[in-house]
C-alpha cells in the first residue's frame, strides 16, 4: 500500500499548513521548535497574511527557520532580531513583523535589543523560545538555565555564585509600557499548543490593530542538551522550569 | 543651479538624505557626529517626505536596524564616528555578506580607545580593508568638502544599489564639523513600492506574494563549497569595482618633480602646501583619491613613472601610505608625514617633511 492509497481527501481529519514547506526540518526528535512552527504557520494561513508578514530569524537552531515557513524571511546577527524587526516595522508599517528568538539569543547577547524594542512599543511580535540551554552551539548555560542545572559550561550545575540567578526575563518585558500582550506558554500537550496559537493568533491580531509589542514565552524541551528522551524531556520540565518559570499571561491589554 | 547654503557638514549629510529620497536613518549620537541625528530630528523629513528616523539604543542595535531597512529594499543609513563604527562591524559585515546596499558615514575621531572628539583619518585601515570579519569590502568614498558631503550621499546610495554592496563615506571631525558654501542637490522622490517590487522584488523581504518565491535575507552558507562558491562572486564584484569606480583628483600634477599623496581634509591642507612649495621653486603636484576603496592603483602608477619621489599626508601614523607603496611597486621613494591624536598637519609642516623626507632624502 502507497501513501497515496492512505492519504485520500475524504480520510483527511488534518493537513499540513500550506505555509510549512517540503523542507526536511533539521530539528531533533522531541524538540519544540518544529510544534511552535507549525502554530505559526497555521495562524499565519488562517489569518491570510502570507503577503504581508516577514519573519526574523535569530542565531541559533532556529538560523534555518527561512527554510520551513513559505514567507520573506530575514536572518539576524546574535541577538538583534528585535533591531532588525524595528527597521522592518517602521519602513513596513502595514506589514505583520515577528522575531522569533532563542533564550540565549533573546536574554543574553541580545537583552539590549529586546528590552528597548519592547520598551518603544515597535508594532511586532516576539516569539521567545525558552529551553534554557544554548541548543546548536552544544549545550552551554543560557541566562535561563536554572539553578544547579547541568549544562556543558557549568558540568557540575549552575552556581549561582559563578554565574549568576536565571533570568526572568519575560518578567521585565511586561513591565515595559511598550508592551500589549506579556504571556508564558508551552507546547508539550494538545491543550498547551491550542492555549499557544490562541495567543500567537491573538498577537498577530494585535499587530494588525497596531497595538505595540507582543511577546510570547514558550517554555520549550531541548532533548539532545539536556540529554533526555523527548518524553522524559517533557516530565523534566514540568517538574522543574514550570515551577520557576510558570505559565500564564501577565499583560494583556 | 541648486539652492545654496552655508552649513556644517553633519547638517549637510541630513539636508542631502531627506532630499535624495532617504527611506530611514537610524543613528545613536555621538561626537563630532551628533548634529546629523539632531538636523533630521529638528527638519521631522517623517512629515515631509515620510522618510523614517530613529534613534537606536546602540551603534550595534543602529547598524541590525540599517540591515532590516536595506533588506526591505529600502534606501536606509547610518552615521557615526570612529568608536560608534568600531560597535557597528558586526552588522556591516552582515550587510556585506547578505549583499545589502546601504550608506555609513564615519566621521573619523582620534583613537585608540576612546581617543579624542579631535579630528583625524586614523580609520583608513578599517574602512578600506573590511573592519569587519571575513574577506568583504565596502566602497569608501573620502569627502573633502562640505559640497562633496552632500554630493557623495546620492553617490554613494547610488553605487550601493548598483552593487549592492554598503558604501561608506570615510569623513572625519573637520570636514563634519567646518560650514562652508554648499550648493544642495535637487529633491528625488522616495521609492515607490511598485518600484521596489520591479527593481528589488528578486532579494527584498517586502511580504512574499504568490507570484514570487520568498525571499530570504541572510549571510548563512553552511555549505563550505557553495561558501567558497559565494565568496568568488563577492571578489569579482570587488574586481568589477575595481575597474569601472576609481575616482581621484589631481592638482598641479602635471609637470610636477614630486607628488603629494592626500585624501579627505588632509588634501586641502596640501593643497596649500603645493602652493608654498611652489613659490619656493618647488615643482609639487596633489593627487587626491576619492575612492579609497577602489584605489588609483593605476593612476598612481603611471605618476610614479614621471615623478621622482611621493609623500603621503595623513592625519595617522600612516595608513594609506601601504597602498600607496603597492600601487607604485616601491618603483620610487615613498614617504609619510603625518599628525595624529587629534592634532592638524600645517602646511608648513608638510613642505618641511617633503623637502626632508623627499627631496632631501
Amino acid at each position: 500500500m502507497d501513501v497515496k492509497d492512505i492519504i485520500k481527501e475524504e480520510n483527511l481529519v488534518y493537513k499540513k499548513s500550506a505555509i510549512i514547506t517540503d523542507n526536511t526540518m533539521h530539528y531533533c526528535p522531541g524538540c519544540t521548535h518544529g510544534t511552535v512552527h507549525k502554530v505559526v504557520a497555521e495562524v499565519i494561513e488562517e489569518m491570510g497574511i502570507q503577503d504581508k508578514t516577514i519573519g526574523v530569524s535569530p542565531v541559533g537552531c532556529s538560523v534555518l527557520a527561512y527554510n520551513y515557513l513559505d514567507i520573506d524571511w530575514q536572518q539576524a546577527a546574535h541577538g538583534r532580531a528585535p533591531a532588525v524587526a524595528t527597521a522592518i516595522n517602521r519602513l513596513y508599517p502595514e506589514k505583520y513583523v515577528f522575531a522569533y528568538q532563542g533564550d540565549g539569543d533573546l536574554a543574553s547577547i541580545g537583552c539590549a535589543e529586546i528590552i528597548h524594542a519592547c520598551n518603544r512599543g515597535e508594532n511586532i511580535t516576539v516569539i521567545f523560545i525558552n529551553n534554557a540551554i544554548y541548543g546548536m552551539t552544544g549545550g552551554q548555560m543560557a541566562p535561563t538555565t536554572l539553578e544547579g542545572m547541568k549544562t556543558a559550561t557549568t558540568p557540575y550545575g549552575r552556581d549561582v555564585k559563578l554565574a549568576g540567578y536565571p533570568l526572568k526575563i519575560t518578567e521585565l518585558i511586561a513591565q515595559l509600557p511598550g508592551t500589549c500582550l506579556v504571556t508564558r506558554e508551552s507546547a508539550e500537550s494538545a491543550v498547551a499548543v491550542r492555549k499557544l496559537k490562541k495567543m500567537i493568533r491573538k498577537a498577530f491580531e494585535n499587530t494588525g490593530k497596531k497595538k505595540g509589542t507582543s511577546f510570547i514565552e514558550v517554555v520549550s524541551t531541548c532533548n539532545s542538551g539536556w540529554k533526555l528522551s523527548p518524553v522524559e524531556s517533557n516530565t523534566w520540565m514540568k517538574e522543574n522550569m514550570f515551577p520557576f518559570y510558570p505559565l500564564g499571561t501577565m499583560k494583556d491589554i | 543651479m541648486g539652492e545654496l547654503r552655508l552649513m556644517k557638514g553633519n547638517e549637510v549629510i541630513a539636508e542631502a538624505a531627506i532630499r535624495c529620497g532617504c527611506d530611514g536613518y537610524f543613528g545613536y549620537p555621538i561626537t563630532p557626529q551628533s548634529e546629523v541625528m539632531e538636523t533630521l530630528m529638528a527638519r521631522k523629513p517623517w512629515e515631509e517626505t515620510g522618510m523614517v528616523v530613529v534613534q537606536a539604543e546602540s551603534e550595534v542595535a543602529a547598524i541590525n536596524m540599517v540591515y532590516g531597512g536595506a533588506g526591505c529594499g529600502k534606501k536606509v543609513m547610518t552615521s557615526s564616528s570612529s568608536p560608534g563604527i568600531s560597535l557597528k562591524q558586526e552588522g556591516i559585515t552582515y550587510i556585506a555578506g547578505a549583499e545589502l546596499p546601504c550608506l555609513v558615514v564615519n566621521v573619523v575621531r582620534g583613537g585608540p580607545g576612546l581617543g579624542t572628539i579631535q579630528p583625524a583619518q586614523s580609520d583608513y585601515f578599517q574602512a578600506v580593508k573590511g573592519g569587519g570579519h571575513g574577506d568583504y569590502k565596502l566602497i569608501v568614498l573620502a569627502p573633502n568638502s562640505v559640497q562633496e558631503m552632500n554630493d557623495f550621499v546620492d553617490l554613494g546610495f547610488e553605487l550601493a544599489f548598483k552593487y549592492l554592496n554598503p558604501v561608506m563615506i570615510l569623513s572625519d571631525g573637520i570636514i563634519g564639523q567646518m560650514m562652508e558654501k554648499v550648493e544642495l542637490s535637487d529633491i528625488k522622490p522616495r521609492m515607490t513600492d511598485e518600484y521596489i517590487a520591479k527593481n528589488h522584488g528578486s532579494w527584498a523581504t517586502t511580504g512574499k506574494p504568490g507570484s514570487r518565491n520568498r525571499n530570504i535575507i541572510t549571510s548563512l552558507e553552511l555549505d563550505s563549497a557553495k561558501q567558497e562558491k559565494f565568496n568568488h562572486k563577492l571578489q569579482a564584484k570587488y574586481a568589477k569595482i575595481q575597474e569601472d569606480e576609481v575616482r581621484f583628483d589631481t592638482y598641479k600634477a602635471e609637470d610636477a618633480d614630486y607628488l603629494i599623496v592626500a585624501y579627505g581634509s588632509s588634501s586641502r591642507i596640501s593643497k596649500k602646501a603645493v602652493e608654498l612649495a611652489r613659490a619656493k621653486g618647488i615643482k609639487v603636484g596633489l593627487i587626491r583619491p576619492i575612492t579609497l576603496f577602489p584605489f588609483p592603483v593605476k593612476e598612481l602608477n603611471g605618476f610614479a613613472k614621471k615623478v621622482k619621489g611621493m609623500l603621503t599626508v595623513e592625519m595617522s601614523a600612516g595608513q594609506m601610505i601601504e597602498d600607496v607603496k603597492l600601487a607604485v611597486e616601491c618603483s620610487i621613494p615613498v614617504e609619510h608625514f603625518g599628525r595624529y591624536g587629534g592634532m592638524i598637519p600645517s602646511p608648513d609642516e608638510i613642505v618641511a617633511a617633503l623637502e626632508q623626507k623627499i627631496i632631501g632624502g
